[in-house]
């Protein structure tokens, strides 16, 4: 437990936490003052751009750069021999396990490529056209390997290696033989044979999933500086600018302290901002040129280059009593990673049973490299993807025996104390509030007609805390300007502010919280596992204690009492000894400090740890047409445990964004490749995200369990909300059509085969 | 002595022992004494970025958090998020 918790801080009534304030980043937001990653602009900048591999696996022979140097205006050009080979090995990078063998190699590909769009060579030009001219003049001899695209055929003994050295860790004995399997996890416990043995009813399926980005809008892009003594300064639009630059100092060979690093504002990450792909190139190229390098990924290359999360073949077997006990659980995740080791499949193992209290359960899982793009973290990364397959068989088990899939869910779920399939005991968490709030909406209780169908699916994710600093600099005026480290992606700023309003007892206006740089901090790890409103939000509030601390003191002194005697209350201390009421304003006291001791600075410097879990529940209704296929979202209701949801407003927007990219996972994206391993859709209009017109208003209902491990109960909400929208989807277009639907995404051409098939049959 | 819970892989590698009894006050400890304990997993300990769930509350990436006598020890991957 956190010994900063006071035990009544969730009882007080709170002014400001829970209300709905005006963001204090909406007026550069809508006024376009705000800048992204591709806005910043340095006198003397250069292009730089990418030249990228036409082949899906193909080993380099010889890279000539020499004509492309020589072209008029080119100022650098740079190979993977710029950058640091380093070991395979698993170190920290802040507080991240990093292979830096593949990073280096993801960034700028050395002996071999393993994708289209993999980086080979980069140049920075005075012009784009410049620049464009000289990659056309860089000379790469590749010689064409065989290739893999799906995850069972690469598994295959006889498929196309990507790695000679790649030995699948998690067997005993370790294999001799090399393979494309990178790890194999095993999670669970009971006695499955005898818990299956004991079900009135079993279901067992397959499903499929496909790689999908998170689609952010802004692509990819940095500022890099670096002088002729080795300083060097980085803008880019990030979910870490401390990550970054851990990465980039390693893969550059430098020092960290030489590298400042600065997160523009971000146009969407989901995940996918949570690696480098331009900044380590950047800065090379600028290193070599000695002028600034901006770079900007295109939106192909964003696709071809950039992070989806994985696609997977997925087995899953429910049994169950009659009367809704299911009695056991078995899963097997095989995912893609992409070219280099490392897919979620591991959280997609420890999510995939986690609603659900089992006795006998088992989960195993598969990590394994193809010729595409690495993947990156997206949303709850991996737990979508087993969710949609288990969450889909629990829907049948439920129908099978005649239940109604919310009761059936209810007579399983996890609760404080349920174990998990993962092996710890949950604490206090909401699931069967979210139950309880879906079996009592009005959405649920709408009659459907012909062609619709109602679809329901829970779902679980960790949420994490993590190294994070807050410095608070209390102004002349008794103004406050808030530094926190984490980069602003869902309304953090406000949340944060918030909370220091709340504690300091001052009005919101009269704090302005910024994102600072990574010389402005100690170490701050990235805004992602819905820690910032948990981790930033702990550190602030350790923070502004340690500023009222401070004004605590300094009115002790001014009123030469004992600082025991005075108390901080409604933004005053107050003297609460013998004799006359006296009190002293946050301002008052902040025009004096210079007097009373000197500049007043909170700080909080923490490693958080006591994340809570956040469930929820999602109701579709979905219309399908039996003409074309084509599935149409009627009504969407999300339902949450947020813990506390500091700013509503923004938790309700993290549920209906979640929402809205599970639907476009559900029924639209993913990446199709040809027999060659080229990308055949890399661009919005072939790869169809949802637009406003996809979807209906998305309701939400935020249910609030306090996670007591955090000052004001917050769990953290950012990546559940994708977890249960593709089952939820499935299971309604299930039963509109009368078909089981295994296979995202459910485009029409695919439900159409599917509903004409059954009118054959 | 705290009570370690450990499964899948990790049991794997603890010569198939699926429940130990360990003697230590704090993470670190716990790490060095299942290292000392199962050779076989020291690498894995290193190499790999572990979680520890006492009596289910989850600690990453921490050395010094407090292990009871009577907790309930398990060892988890580390969550990472997106």
């Amino acid at each position: 437990m956190n010994d900063m918790i006071s035990p009544d801080v969730l009882a007080r009534q709170l002014k400001i936490v829970g209300t709905r304030p005006l963001r204090p980043d909406g007026v550069d937001k809508v006024t376009g003052r705000a800048q992204f990653g591709a806005d910043m602009h340095l006198p003397n900048m250069l292009v730089g751009k990418v030249l990228r591999s036409p082949h899906a696996h193909a080993r380099i022979k010889s890279i000539n750069t020499s004509k492309a140097q020589a072209l008029k205006g080119v100022k650098a050009v740079m190979t993977s021999a710029d950058l640091c080979d380093l070991p395979s090995e698993f170190v920290p990078a802040g507080e991240m396990m990093v292979n830096f063998k593949d990073m280096t190699r993801n960034v700028m590909a050395r002996e071999k490529v393993l994708y289209e769009g993999h980086a080979v060579a980069a140049v920075a030009a005075t012009s784009e056209a410049i620049a464009a001219q000289a990659l056309a003049l860089v000379e790469v001899d590749y010689e064409v390997l065989p290739h893999v695209i799906d995850v069972e055929e690469a598994m295959k003994p006889d498929a196309p290696l990507l790695h000679d050295d790649m030995f699948t860790i998690g067997v005993e004995p370790t294999p001799k033989k090399s393979s494309n399997i990178a790890k194999r996890v095993e999670f669970g416990f009971g006695d499955l044979e005898a818990g299956f043995a004991k079900a009135d009813v079993v279901v067992e399926r397959e499903f499929t999933t496909k790689p999908v980005h998170q689609g952010y809008i802004e692509p990819h892009a940095c500022v890099a500086n670096v002088s002729e003594d080795g300083q060097a300064e980085l803008w880019c639009t990030t979910q870490g600018q401390f990550i970054v630059r851990a990465f980039c100092s390693k893969l550059l060979g430098m020092e960290v302290s030489q590298l400042r690093v600065t997160a523009s504002e971000i146009g969407g990450g989901f995940g996918g901002k949570t690696v480098v792909y331009l900044e380590p190139l950047a800065l090379a190229l600028s290193r070599k040129a000695c002028q600034p390098v901006k770079m900007v990924m295109s939106r192909s290359e964003v696709f071809q280059a950039s992070g989806p999360t994985s696609g997977a073949k997925i087995w899953v077997k429910v049994g169950a009593t009659k009367d809704g006990r299911i009695t056991a659980g078995d899963a097997l995740l095989k995912y893609q990673a992409g070219a280099f080791q490392g897919s979620p499949v591991q959280p997609g193992a420890m999510c995939a049973f986690a609603p659900y209290e089992l006795e006998n359960v088992r989960i195993v899982g598969f990590d394994v490299v193809v010729n595409r793009p690495k993947v990156a973290a997206y949303r709850a990364p991996g737990g979508p993807i087993a969710e949609f397959a288990v969450e889909s068989v629990i829907d049948e088990v439920a129908m099978k025996i005649g239940m109604d899939p919310v009761e059936f869910r209810l007579k399983n779920a996890a609760k404080e104390g349920t174990r998990a399939p993962y092996g710890p005991k949950f604490g206090p968490i909401g699931l069967v509030q979210t139950l309880q709030a879906a079996q009592a909406h009005e959405h649920y209780k709408v009659p459907l007609k012909a062609n619709q169908g109602r679809g329901v699916a829970s779902g679980f994710w960790f949420n994490i805390g993590g190294e994070t600093c807050a410095s608070m600099n209390l102004g002349e005026d008794g103004s406050v300007a808030l530094v926190v480290g984490t980069p602003d992606i869902g309304g953090s700023r406000a949340s944060l502010s918030m909370m220091a309003a709340e504690e300091l007892g001052i009005s919101l206006e009269h704090i302005r919280p910024m994102i600072g740089d990574t010389s402005s901090l100690g170490f701050n790890f990235l805004t992602g596992g819905s820690r910032v409103t948990f981790s930033s939000g702990m550190a602030v509030v350790e923070a502004a204690r340690d500023v009222i601390a401070q004004l605590r003191e300094r009115a002790a002194k001014i009123w030469e009492v004992p600082v025991e005697e005075v108390e901080w209350s409604e933004g005053q201390a107050r003297f609460t000894g013998s004799g006359e009421a006296k009190s002293l304003s946050l301002a008052e006291l902040a025009a004096t400090a210079g007097k009373t001791g000197g500049p007043i600075i909170g700080n909080a410097a923490i490693n958080a740890t006591g994340a809570g879990p956040s469930l929820a529940t999602h109701l579709v209704d979905v219309e399908v047409d039996p003409e074309t296929g084509k599935v149409t979202i009627l009504r969407y209701t999300a339902i949450q445990d947020a813990g506390k949801a500091v700013h509503p407003s923004y938790v309700e927007g993290q549920m209906q964004g979640g929402a809205v990219q599970g639907i476009g996972w559900a029924l639209n994206e993913e990446y199709i490749y040809d027999d060659n391993g080229h990308l055949e859709n890399p661009g919005f209009l072939d790869y169809r995200v949802p637009v406003c017109s996809d979807v209906p208003m998305i309701d939400t209902v935020i249910v609030e369990v306090p996670n007591p491990n955090h000052p004001y109960g917050v769990r953290g909400v950012g990546e559940t909300p994708i977890v249960p929208p593709m089952a939820a989807i499935a299971n309604a277009v299930s039963h509109a059509t009368g078909v089981r639907f295994t296979d995202l995404p459910m485009s029409p051409p695919r439900v159409l085969d599917a509903i004409e098939a059954k009118q054959a049959a | 002595m705290a009570r370690l819970i450990l499964s899948g892989n990790l049991q794997q590698l603890a010569n198939g022992a699926s429940e130990v009894e360990i003697e230590a006050q704090n993470i670190k400890q716990l790490l060095r004494e299942l290292s000392k304990l199962y050779p076989a997993l020291a690498p894995h300990l290193e190499q790999d970025s572990f979680a520890v769930a006492i009596d289910g509350e989850i600690f990453q990436d921490v050395w010094f958090v407090p292990i009871g006598p009577d907790s309930e020890v398990h060892l988890i991957p580390a969550i990472r998020g997106g």
